[in-house]
């Protein structure tokens, strides 16, 4: 029953998102027409069969406040259908505030949480006020029953011809499967003339008595001009879920060819012909359902999947790596073979991605109310416009990006847009509006959130930031590192704590999460016009474009994403900066060199620059190191094991790897490596620099 | 009082048959058009008699079955399993399921008739 619960939230999820997306819709309409509107119908059937559905599923699983709430929400909507009450914008408010309500519910349902009875109370009251009282009730489940006369028994009138003796004993099962012995007598009884003698032999004593196992028999003796296989077939549905004898009993009628019996079967073929048509009707139909082609599949499954694949790839990997050891990689038979599979991996990889790819609209549709909500707390008028949601991105991703995008919605309308009057006076138009898109852009996912607000105000920010000792005074910045200082721990620009986007979480965890999901978050804002923030976020979270560079005896991955160049320093451009700091010029900058070695342990004294490469990496907050390493190796797609799960924390690793020789590769996270080394060393490079 | 019958198919086309069928049979019908709607009308139908289509979206017919079997209110009503296929195998599946019985697409209305009498008590 609990997957049939669960079935019944993951249906609610849809249907409230239909819900949701039904109601915009029809907003649309009421917002651009100036007498009343013309909804189209289509889309108020669905926002209905969205509440219906709901209200059904909950009734079956003995929800009540759900049955309750959504029943007194479809009357309404009901109405709406049937043309008694005009959606106007008012109405459109309350039905906007129920659809948010009605997921509430669901969700507190769904987690066996006691509901928001007030606000439930409230709501009922707000659409019992929009309910015309005949209209109650005039809804769902019309039952259209005729009470035609009762079909009588006047069919066996016919002579008796044969007796039968029935002994009827059923089982457990006959009872489990809804079977009644009353219909099958009924049934009998059409058959012809019928004495029923209970059979109580069998019983136990009441104390004994267990309905798994039913001890009542029955002997029933039948007169009628019916064959023995009517007879048994009415006993078909019970057939194997009782003990059943049919014996003739001794009868001087001899055995006549009924015609009438005859006369049946041919009657019925061209009726069963012509109702063997209405397939084609059936099949013409079909497009009504939109979800015949898709299958719901366990997430885990597909990460069985995804995970085999990993193993695939580093399988493979090791095969290539024998074949070279063995000497057989200029076969060119070998060579061709290898390659098809390589390519089948791909293949099989993409499309497994595929499988866990959803479309973004699944949260981008939930910012909708976040924004309304948003606004509302703040009095600011607000819109929110959504690009691309078709756009697809992991399964995983979808989930984990609804927390960064809600607070970052919000902080949009708390932060962002200006109030009503403000924008007046800057003659901007009344309502703000938030723009939430996002695209592909080379192998990444891209998605901006955008306002048209009057930016950030860097002034404020500033003086801020020296308050709170997160830079030092008068300290020179660009307006591109002001704007950065807003994704500090413990940044907030307002100066009380608002009640909105400032509860204990700030743009910082916004960073921290989508940089857990390999992401990074960049701000872009521009003084009067509105501010941009950037999310740039990998395709998948299995596997990772890296470059495989050697480090001491060890071979590590460097994420592709986090590179700029690679360098192969000349002693000219080697600054030596304080004691211990290095750094090399390029392209007319200074950059910190951090010697990767000396980072990880893996040795006590800092390697010579002669050897070696430097690889320039750029963290999210636009810091720029120069990796020192060993050498490089190649640059592949590695498979991501996660390293916290099987071992535990380790300081500048994300993660790790397989490599194809069986060896475990860890995969360096830039950003903390020069996040960690800023912390000691660095910092005194910067101040020497600036100074 | 007459009997209530839930019928659920996603076929609006068979929707339409057997509806005209039973109500010409003098049953109370009420229709749903997939399992999950049919298990949500069951409270308020509260059928004496389930008929549900197998291949339906959402929630296919055995589901609709075993849904109602671990129903509290109304475990115990006759359902009969509406199919294209005739086949044992099915047979079993639905009777393992707890289907009643079952009716093989395409029927008649006596035949819909007689089966209905073969589990549900008038």
């Amino acid at each position: 029953m609990d997957d049939f619960k669960e079935l019944f939230f993951i249906e609610c999820d849809e249907l409230l998102e239909a819900l949701a997306s039904g109601l915009r819709k029809i907003e649309e309409s009421v917002a651009t027409a100036n007498q009343p509107a013309t909804i189209d119908i289509e889309t108020v059937h669905a926002i209905f069969r969205a509440v219906h559905s709901v209200k059904g599923g909950a009734a079956a699983f003995g929800m009540k406040d759900l049955v309750t709430f959504a029943h007194r929400f479809e009357t309404v909507l009901d109405e709406i259908r049937s043309d008694i009450l005009t959606a106007d914008t008012k109405v459109m408010a309350i039905l906007h505030r129920c659809s948010d309500f009605l997921a509430d519910l669901v969700a507190a349902t769904r987690q066996d949480i006691a509901a928001n009875s007030v606000q439930m109370e409230e709501l009922l009251g707000e659409l019992d006020t929009l309910i015309s009282q005949d209209e109650e009730e005039s809804f769902s489940f019309v039952p259209i029953g005729l009470d035609l006369v009762e079909q009588g028994s006047e069919a066996s009138t016919t002579l008796p011809r044969n007796s039968y003796r029935i002994r009827f004993a059923p089982d457990a099962d006959l009872y489990r499967t809804g079977n009644e012995p009353a219909a099958l007598f009924q049934a009998l009884q059409k058959l012809g003339e019928m004495t029923l003698t209970p059979d109580l032999s069998a019983l136990p004593v009441l104390s004994e008595w267990s309905l798994s196992q039913p001890k009542l028999a029955w002997v029933i003796d039948l007169a009628s001009d019916h064959s023995e296989d009517a007879i048994w077939s009415v006993f078909e549905f019970v057939e194997g879920c009782c003990s059943l004898k049919i014996e003739p009993l001794a009868d001087p009628a001899a055995e006549i060819p009924d015609p009438s019996q005859e006369g049946d079967n041919i009657i019925a073929l061209p009726i069963a012909a012509q109702s063997a048509s209405n397939p084609t009707a059936k099949l013409d139909s079909k497009p009504e359902t939109e979800q015949g082609t898709t299958i719901r599949v366990n997430l885990d499954r597909v990460d069985r999947l995804m995970n085999m694949i990993g193993e695939l790839v580093i399988k493979e990997a090791m095969l290539s790596q024998v074949i070279e050891t063995v000497g057989l990689a200029e076969n060119l038979d070998v060579a061709a073979g290898l390659d098809g599979i390589r390519q089948l991996a791909d293949e099989i990889q993409d499309s497994v991605m595929a499988i866990r790819a959803q479309p973004l609209k699944l949260v981008f549709q939930r910012m909708h109310r976040i924004l309304r909500e948003a606004s509302d707390m703040t009095g600011k008028p607000a819109r929110l416009i959504t690009l691309g949601e078709q756009t697809e991105v992991d399964k995983t991703m979808i989930e984990r990006l609804v927390e960064p995008l809600t607070h970052m919605i919000r902080n949009s309308v708390d932060h962002g847009l200006e109030d009503a009057l403000t924008r007046e006076r800057r003659g901007k138009p009344h309502i703000g509006t938030v723009t939430l898109s996002a695209a592909h852009r080379s192998g990444r996912v891209q998605i901006e959130l955008s306002d048209d607000g009057g930016g950030i105000d860097r002034g404020l920010v500033r003086k801020l930031a020296e308050e709170r000792g997160l830079i030092a005074q008068g300290a020179t910045l660009s307006p591109a590192e002001i704007d950065q200082l807003l994704f500090l721990p413990g940044f907030s620009s307002k100066q009380e704590v608002s009640a909105i986007s400032g509860r204990g979480v700030g743009l910082d965890v916004v960073r921290r999460e989508i940089m857990a999901l390999g992401g990074r978050v960049m701000i872009h804002s521009t003084e009067g016009q509105g501010t941009t923030f950037s999310i740039a976020l990998p395709l998948t979270l299995a596997v990772l474009e890296g470059m495989l560079i050697q480090l001491c005896d060890q071979t590590m991955v460097l994420p592709i994403t986090s590179i700029q160049e690679t360098l192969r320093p000349t002693p000219a451009s080697l600054h030596g900066i304080g004691l211990t700091g290095r750094a090399v010029a390029n392209r007319g900058d200074l950059i910190p060199i951090i010697d990767l070695g000396l980072s990880f342990g893996l040795r006590s004294e800092r390697s010579p620059l002669e050897t070696g490469v430097l690889i320039v990496v750029e963290t999210d907050s636009h810091k720029r190191a120069a990796l020192h390493v060993d050498g490089i190796i190649d640059q592949r797609q590695v498979v991501i094991k996660s390293l916290e799960e099987n071992y535990g924390r380790v300081s500048g690793v994300s993660a790790a790897t397989i490599l194809g020789d069986g060896n475990i590769a860890l995969i360096i996270d830039p950003e903390e490596i020069v996040l960690s080394s800023a912390a000691d060393g660095a910092r005194s490079h910067k101040l020497m620099m600036n100074g | 009082m007459s009997r209530r019958i839930l019928a659920i198919d996603d076929s609006p086309t068979m929707r339409g048959l057997v509806a005209r069928t039973l109500r010409e049979a003098g049953f109370e019908v009420y229709l749903a058009s997939d399992g999950v709607e049919g298990i949500g009308c069951l409270v308020d139908a509260d059928p004496d008699l389930i008929i549900t289509d197998v291949n339906m979206p959402r929630l296919d017919g055995f589901g609709v079955i075993e849904a109602v079997r671990s129903c509290g209110s109304h475990s115990a009503v006759p359902i009969l399993v509406l199919t294209t296929e005739s086949g044992a195998d099915l047979k079993a599946r639905a009777r393992k399921a707890g289907a009643t019985g079952w009716i093989v697409k395409p029927f008649d209305d006596e035949e819909l008739i007689s089966v209905i009498d073969k589990v549900l008590t008038r």
